[in-house]
């Protein structure tokens, strides 16, 4: 307190500012809720909202590995991909035979290589992030393919029970282990942004590259950490979206990565880097999942009016950024 | 010795060197897999062929790159095209759907005009966005990458718009003087980009505000201006290239049409030499660039590897071209390969950063 006393007034106006876009979304996502349950009777049922998490569990996980890439100041765009990718070979492996564990860690060893070697692609040789990213989508998407061009049910034991086990109270809500492993991946991510020397060199990088390295903080290091955590949390989510279709196709999540991209900058997250919460990331993914249900609850809109209202929402959050003034390049 | 040496220097230093190596190599590798790749053979007094093939599926990724590269030039990136390919299609096609007589040359003009004034009014919105409000580039045309799409399924109310009308479909097959019509157009237009931007002082002002658009705004550029320009031009690029792709199949898919024609824009650009962070175009690279995607593209369906598993390939040349180009690849090469060269190396570098 004796610190903030010297520059009270402005400490006292800028502290919220932070938190303004958050805050933003939070309201939107109340008022959202408000709507549905003012319109809809069932819309009230605690199980809608179970359900927005059941059905965005992996987006949520994909979200927060790239909440990590946007603080640095960087974008990742192969996430849908690798998690498409981490969903087929999954499905692959179990048909051959392999049993669940030993898919499992392979699985999850995929994404986080895809990752680093991006990360290192993109420290090493100063190449943007955009084009190295860009060529993992592809990479990634044509190895789906390359695998099987059509869908491989997956019918393993343990993937099954995953996807069935329900964890609810004898009224009847549930939600499914995925919601459990999401929110687990959530509070890791939170306490290594806001707790750990990686979480707050990440914000260093993304405030500012050139005064991070003058610091002495491990720029290269932080950088590439931050593509293979991205591509492990996309790895998981692949885990988490195989588990909820109990199957791996060449063609899903196609475009994923723009949701992904939406619903981070809707929870706060500043593109420049350097500004932004995982809590937000949060607040952003259940802003779509909500608006997904609305819609579907409404019956008579149409899927499109999905991406009409997120380009809408993108346009007003940016906005809102713009206006409180949080630094753009 | 040393001379020659430095022609050859030259020569592979040239910004269109690995570009045309790497097109020259597909083309040569496509020959040897199919003796009667190069052969054109004229027949109903058209030009049959491969390489014609090529050139015309190309044509509206050429025109989509051309309006990305003045976009790039300016330190800024355009993700809406494929989206604005989609919903100038859809428009023209419903418009022309409407119609009591879909032959009609009149009707097809007012849909493409119509079609054109929707891009420009997107393409001034991007504009806005990027310049008055000065939103990062990348979100800007996010916003309408997202939403373009929905505005095109929303224009088609999700079906796939099916119209049987002769003029619109001279867009994308029609020919000319033996060749494609979608040839010329794309040519028609590099021309009077290049005209414009060559010729006049316009194209050194765009690389001026790419270079750094508040210095050039303090030397009288008006570089809001410019940039809001640049944006309305890839949109009017995107509308057209959005009615080849809608004219080639006669029918405007509000999901299918120029998916992902936003990357493979980008991919030419930078493979034509075009740096991501503005400051320099190349408009001979950016064509360059797009043959070489569409090249890379017939040659794995003429291999019969399904067109999905295509992408392996483009994330391989992709990744090469990058590496090749990229200063820091190139400096550790040559300090490996050899300690003398690293020298001359060093002190090239500052110069090829001078013109940004």
């Amino acid at each position: 307190m004796t610190t903030t006393s010297l520059t009270g007034g402005r400490t006292w106006s800028r502290l919220p500012r932070r938190h303004v876009p958050v805050l933003a979304t939070l309201a939107l996502l109340l008022v959202l809720y408000g709507v549905g349950v003012s319109q809809y009777r069932a819309f009230s049922n605690i199980q809608v909202i179970f359900n927005v998490f059941i059905d965005n569990g992996f987006v949520l996980v994909v979200a927060v590995g790239m909440t990590f890439v946007i603080l640095t100041g960087g974008i990742d765009l192969s996430v849908g991909s690798v998690v498409a990718m981490t969903a087929m070979v999954s499905a692959f492996l179990l048909q051959e035979g392999l049993p669940a564990a030993l898919v499992l860690l392979i699985a999850l060893l995929i994404g986080p290589t895809l990752g680093f070697l991006m990360g290192c692609v993109i420290h090493f040789f100063d190449i943007q992030p955009f084009i190295v990213t860009l060529a993992g989508m592809f990479f990634a998407r044509g190895m789906c393919t390359f695998i099987s061009g059509s869908s491989i049910p997956i019918t393993d034991g343990f993937w099954t029970s995953m996807s069935q086990e329900r964890i609810g109270n004898p009224s009847g809500n549930f939600v499914s282990i995925s919601v459990l492993i999401a929110f687990a991946v959530v509070a890791v991510a939170a306490y290594t942004l806001a707790y750990t020397r990686l979480g707050r060199n990440v914000y260093a990088i993304g405030g500012n590259a050139q005064s991070a390295l003058l610091m002495g903080l491990p720029v290269g290091r932080t950088r590439i950490a931050v593509y293979t955590i991205s591509g492990l949390c996309a790895a998981i989510g692949g885990i988490l979206l195989s588990f909820y279709t109990l199957s791996g196709a060449p063609l899903i999540a196609v475009g994923m990565e723009l949701d992904v991209i939406a619903a981070v900058v809707i929870g706060g997250t500043v593109l420049t880097g350097g500004s932004g919460y995982v809590f937000g990331t949060v607040l952003g993914v259940l802003v779509l999942g909500v608006i997904q249900t609305l819609i579907t609850f409404d019956g008579s809109l149409n899927s499109w009016w999905t991406k009409i209202v997120i380009g809408g929402l993108l346009f007003a959050f940016i906005l809102l950024q713009r206006l409180i003034g949080i630094r753009y390049k | 010795m040393n001379h020659g040496r430095t022609g050859y220097r030259a020569l592979t230093t040239h910004r269109l060197f690995w570009p045309v190596v790497v097109l020259v190599v597909m083309l040569a590798a496509n020959t040897i897999y199919r003796p009667g790749f190069l052969s054109v053979q004229l027949r109903d007094g058209h030009l049959y062929g491969s390489l014609i093939d090529i050139v015309r599926l190309s044509a509206p990724l050429i025109l989509v790159a051309l309006g990305m590269t003045l976009v790039i030039a300016t330190g800024g990136i355009d993700l809406s095209v494929g989206s604005l390919c989609a919903i100038s299609g859809a428009i023209a096609c419903l418009y022309i759907s409407r119609q009591p007589d879909q032959n009609s040359l009149g009707g097809v003009l007012t849909a493409l005009a119509l079609a054109l004034g929707a891009a420009l009014v997107l393409g001034a919105w991007n504009g806005v966005l990027v310049a008055v409000i000065g939103i990062q580039p990348i979100i800007a045309t996010l916003i309408l990458m997202v939403a373009g799409r929905g505005l095109a399924q929303l224009i088609t109310e999700g079906q796939i718009l099916t119209i049987n009308s002769d003029p619109y479909k001279a867009i994308g097959v029609g020919h000319l003087l033996t060749l494609p019509l979608a040839i010329f157009l794309a040519l028609a237009a590099a021309l009077v980009i290049a005209a414009v931007t060559r010729r006049t002082a316009l194209g050194l002002i765009i690389e001026a505000v790419g270079g750094n658009a508040r210095a050039s705004r303090l030397a009288g550029i008006r570089s809001a201006r410019i940039t809001f320009l640049v944006y309305v031009i890839s949109a009017v690029c995107a509308a057209v290239a959005g009615f080849m792709m809608t004219a080639n199949v006669s029918s405007a898919d509000g999901n299918a049409a120029g998916l992902w024609v936003e990357l493979d824009a980008i991919l030419a650009v930078v493979i034509g030499g075009t740096s991501l962070a503005g400051g320099r175009f190349s408009l001979s690279g950016t064509i360059l660039g797009a043959l070489i995607i569409q090249t890379l593209t017939t040659t794995v369906y003429a291999m019969n590897i399904s067109p999905q598993t295509s992408l392996l390939f483009k994330a391989v040349v992709v990744i090469a071209v990058c590496l090749i180009q990229a200063p820091g690849f190139r400096a550790r090469f040559a300090r490996r390969r050899a300690p003398v060269v690293t020298q001359a190396t060093v002190n090239d570098q500052p110069k090829a950063e001078v013109p940004a």
